[in-house]
């Protein structure tokens, strides 16, 4: 039986009164548990999606369901508690004068969920970072840490969904290693289901279950990570995008 | 055996910073031939900095050191200011990672490609105009005639690129340094840019220096590789043999990275020992 | 990396911030004019808060007998045209000089931050009403607005105050707007969008801590002008009244005696002039040290 969390029917996202449209039409579904992946160059619309489901932008023609239903105009805190969002710059998402207590302590007050010390330890054991690391300030800390912190503020609300917007594109190779195991660890633990947008495909590939291709805000086509892989593709930008990402060392 | 285009041997740069110095980079050597040289590392690695104390243009807080820095028979420490300023374009270039920082925004792409190649060279306008036409139709932008007329601004990241290419190039370089050049792009249109580069340093027969945090790119784009890491130069191989480094830093660089052709569970995650900050170098 | 051992960080919420003081506190410490500013500002504050102990003669008493008299022994600054002790009434009218300039910027700075806030976050119609009001008090020259309001009042030293924070927040809202629509669109402020948030508690709990350094800074550099207003308008007899001894009414009654005696002229105006620069170093040090983006 199927079960599916999100869903997005003719999805259609303009800018500027409908001068620019930057999805056009767009339709996935994705299941409980499942890791599902948006890829394309810059552009292309795929974070634009993500913002729109996460519900910071709600002007949006067709429809996004939730658990089957869809998704209002103004939001619920219980829709924002249902879906979470990560960021891409690690930098640029951490409040620069706010300490992590007090990064992790306002959406549990504001969600009224009380509880406050115990989720905020609880969720920085589970995000490999001690208790310790509390009092620190964005600043004291490096790339790979704040992104912990990030998707710590993402999970202490206990979301359903992770919606994940490059979450590694800012960082070195060798911390990308260390938030993707992360990340596939928490989904593993958690049951959460993810929504990943990239432009890496071996990323997309490494954590992703299916992958929808991407290019002037339409999706192109659906693909499996193993087809991907196998280079079992049907659209010719898929190849072209998949012969430019392919590795060059060969071990 | 002729002579090496540009000789580091031993290059420190230390940073002071008002609370304390940091050791950027640390007895960095290498001689650079008529080749293609890719210098790999991590963020802090001090990849960057080596190539702008090549450039001398270090910030002001850094303090350069070296038993040599040359660039032919021109010692680069020595160098006045003046001397600097006539190598920097015309004997060595730079390419930088973005080129909306480094094109003026409010003079058209030609007449600036066109002025680089006046600031070298004593030629009437029209002339430096020919040049440059012919210079972005040899980073194969379509219509030179027309991307000549336009502003930075018009145009995408990739043709920027390619643009500021053309415009590093003309004055004939013979040694190009490029940081991090495609990163701001896509990965289709890294190719397209990679490609011009590599006709153009064939072309003119400049020795090229690609700094980049891309072990694929690296590999695939350069003859020789420098891995570095925290200021250090961990190995030194060809680039066709980056599958077979032997350093445990590389290696465990190499499989931190997501493979298409291998999937895992779960990344290897690179354990860091102390003796690669200080221990003694292969 | 700037990033630290875990065991080696703070400990408690208090120890965070205090490290986050020394550090700031340091960051101003080496900046040289600054404390020079700030010194200068700890002697005129001292010398305004602790004036009764360290005048020499009563204010208000007169004694024509020894007018205009020049620097002596009994009189350090010499006297004024009724034989008043100068060095006494200046230390009294810097009491007046920054009771005004304080009281119009705790009275400007919240106005035009909350202005420039709600503009910058709501935008729209909401940000074009604000901005326009900003802008119509923005066109009028400070002195001129400040001279119409305690024209129309009557004049009063807390007129005066009311008049030139007037003049004052229309600035500050435009730098609080600025500040709110850059920080709005950054990644931190979409995620406590997406925990829900009302527009009200990000304002306050979010954008506000972004913005208040820098409304800081300007307020400070603002003094200068603030100090010179208030001069102005006593100068013109719209401020404080005589006999009251504000710096500017002092040198307004001085300035018929100018070219022959000097000095009553000079000592309110160099008054004015130090604690102006005073001001004006510290708020450049503050704009230094305080501004994120220096961070």
């Amino acid at each position: 039986m199927r079960d599916t969390v999100l869903e997005a029917v003719d999805l259609t996202i303009s800018f500027n009164d409908g001068a620019v449209t930057a999805v056009k039409g767009a339709k996935f579904r994705i299941e409980r548990g499942e890791s599902y992946g948006l890829i394309g160059e810059s552009g292309c619309g795929k974070s634009t999606i993500l913002r729109a489901v996460a519900g910071l932008n709600t002007d949006y023609d067709g429809s996004i369901l939730f658990e089957g239903r869809e998704l209002p105009e103004r939001r619920r805190k219980e829709h924002f508690r249902a879906m979470q969002m990560v960021f891409q710059d690690p930098y640029g998402s951490l409040h620069p004068r706010k300490m992590v207590q007090a990064v992790l302590a306002e959406p549990v007050r504001l969600m009224g969920l009380g509880d406050e010390q115990r989720r905020i330890d609880e969720v920085l054991r589970n995000v490999g970072l001690g208790p310790e690391f509390r009092f620190r300030y964005p600043h004291e800390l490096s790339g790979g840490q704040r992104q912990r912190i990030a998707i710590a503020r993402a999970l202490i609300v206990e979301p359903k969904v992770l919606l994940l917007d490059e979450p590694t594109s800012a960082l070195d190779v060798s911390v990308q290693a260390e938030i993707l195991n992360l990340l596939t660890r928490l989904r593993r633990e958690l049951g959460l289901t993810y929504l990943m947008v990239s432009h890496d495909i071996a990323v997309i590939a490494h954590m992703c279950d299916r992958v929808a291709i991407m290019q002037h805000g339409r999706i192109l086509e659906e693909i499996t990570a193993p087809d991907v892989r196998a280079g079992r593709v049907a659209e010719d930008y898929t190849r072209e995008f998949l012969a430019a990402s392919a590795p060059a060392i060969t071990a | 055996m002729t002579d090496p285009v540009l000789t580091v041997e031993n290059l420190n740069i230390h940073f002071h910073g008002s609370a304390r110095t940091t050791h950027a980079v640390r007895g960095v050597s290498f001689t650079l031939g008529h080749e293609k040289l890719g210098i790999v590392g991590e963020s802090g690695s001090g990849k960057s900095q080596t190539g702008r104390a090549i450039m001398r243009l270090s910030p002001p807080s850094a303090r350069i050191t070296a038993d040599a820095l040359r660039f032919g028979r021109t010692n680069l420490l020595a160098a006045s200011e003046k001397q600097m300023r006539a190598i920097r374009g015309s004997e060595i270039a730079m390419i930088l990672q973005d080129p909306k920082f480094s094109l003026n925004p409010l003079m058209t792409v030609g007449k600036q490609i066109a002025e680089a190649y006046r600031t070298h060279h004593r030629v009437s306008k029209a002339e430096a105009k020919e040049r440059a036409l012919a210079m972005l139709e040899s980073v194969h932008i379509r219509d030179p005639k027309r991307v000549y007329d336009i502003l930075p601004h018009e145009v995408s990241g990739g043709m920027g690129q390619r643009i500021m290419i053309a415009m590093m190039l003309i004055p004939e370089p013979k040694l190009i340094i490029a940081d991090e050049p495609t990163s701001a792009l896509d990965v289709t249109v890294r190719r397209q840019v990679l490609s011009v580069l590599d006709e153009l340093v064939d072309r003119t027969g400049a020795s090229l220096i690609f700094i980049s945090h891309d072990l694929n790119l690296v590999a695939d784009f350069c003859d020789r590789v420098l891995v570095m890491y925290a200021g250090r130069v961990m190995e030194d191989l060809p680039a066709r043999d980056l599958g077979r480094a032997n350093h445990p830093y590389t290696r465990a660089l190499l499989e931190s990275l997501p493979r298409l052709d291998q999937p895992r569970a779960e990344l290897p995650v690179i354990r860091r020992d102390d003796t690669w900050r200080t221990g003694a170098l292969a | 990396m700037t990033a630290i051992p875990a065991t080696l960080g703070p400990r408690t919420p208090a120890e965070a911030r205090m490290q986050q003081l020394r550090i700031t506190v340091s960051k101003l410490r080496r900046n040289g004019s600054a404390m020079l500013g700030l010194i200068l500002l700890v002697i005129i504050f001292g010398a305004a808060i602790f004036a009764p102990w360290l005048s020499t003669h009563d204010i208000y008493a007169q004694d024509l007998t020894n007018r205009l008299a020049r620097p002596s022994a009994a009189n350090w600054l010499g006297t004024d045209e009724l034989g008043r002790d100068i060095y006494s009434r200046l230390l009294h009218g810097g009491r007046i000089t920054l009771y005004i300039a304080c009281l119009t910027a705790v009275i400007s700075a919240p106005i035009g931050l909350v202005v420039g806030m709600v503009s910058g976050w709501f935008g729209g119609w909401v940000d074009v009403v604000l901005m326009r009001v900003t802008e119509i008090f923005l066109a009028f020259p400070s002195l001129i607005l400040a001279l119409a309001f305690v024209a129309a009042l009557g004049p009063s030293i807390e007129n005066a105050i009311i008049a030139i924070s007037l003049a004052t927040w229309p600035p500050i809202a435009r730098l609080a707007r600025a500040e709110t629509m850059m920080v709005r669109r950054s990644d931190y402020i979409a995620a406590v969008r997406l925990q829900g948030a009302s527009a009200w508690r990000i304002m306050v709990g979010h954008i506000a801590p972004m913005c208040v350094p820098s409304v800081i800074a300007r307020v400070t550099l603002n003094m200068a002008s603030i100090i010179l207003s208030a001069a102005g308008l006593g100068f013109l007899g719209l401020g404080a009244q005589p006999p009251s001894p504000e710096w500017g009414a002092m040198l307004s009654s001085a300035r018929q005696f100018i070219l022959s005696n000097g000095h009553v002229a000079a000592a309110p105006g160099i008054a004015i002039l130090i604690t102006s620069i005073a001001f004006n170093l510290v708020g450049d040090g503050l704009r230094d040290v305080l501004d994120p983006r220096h961070d």
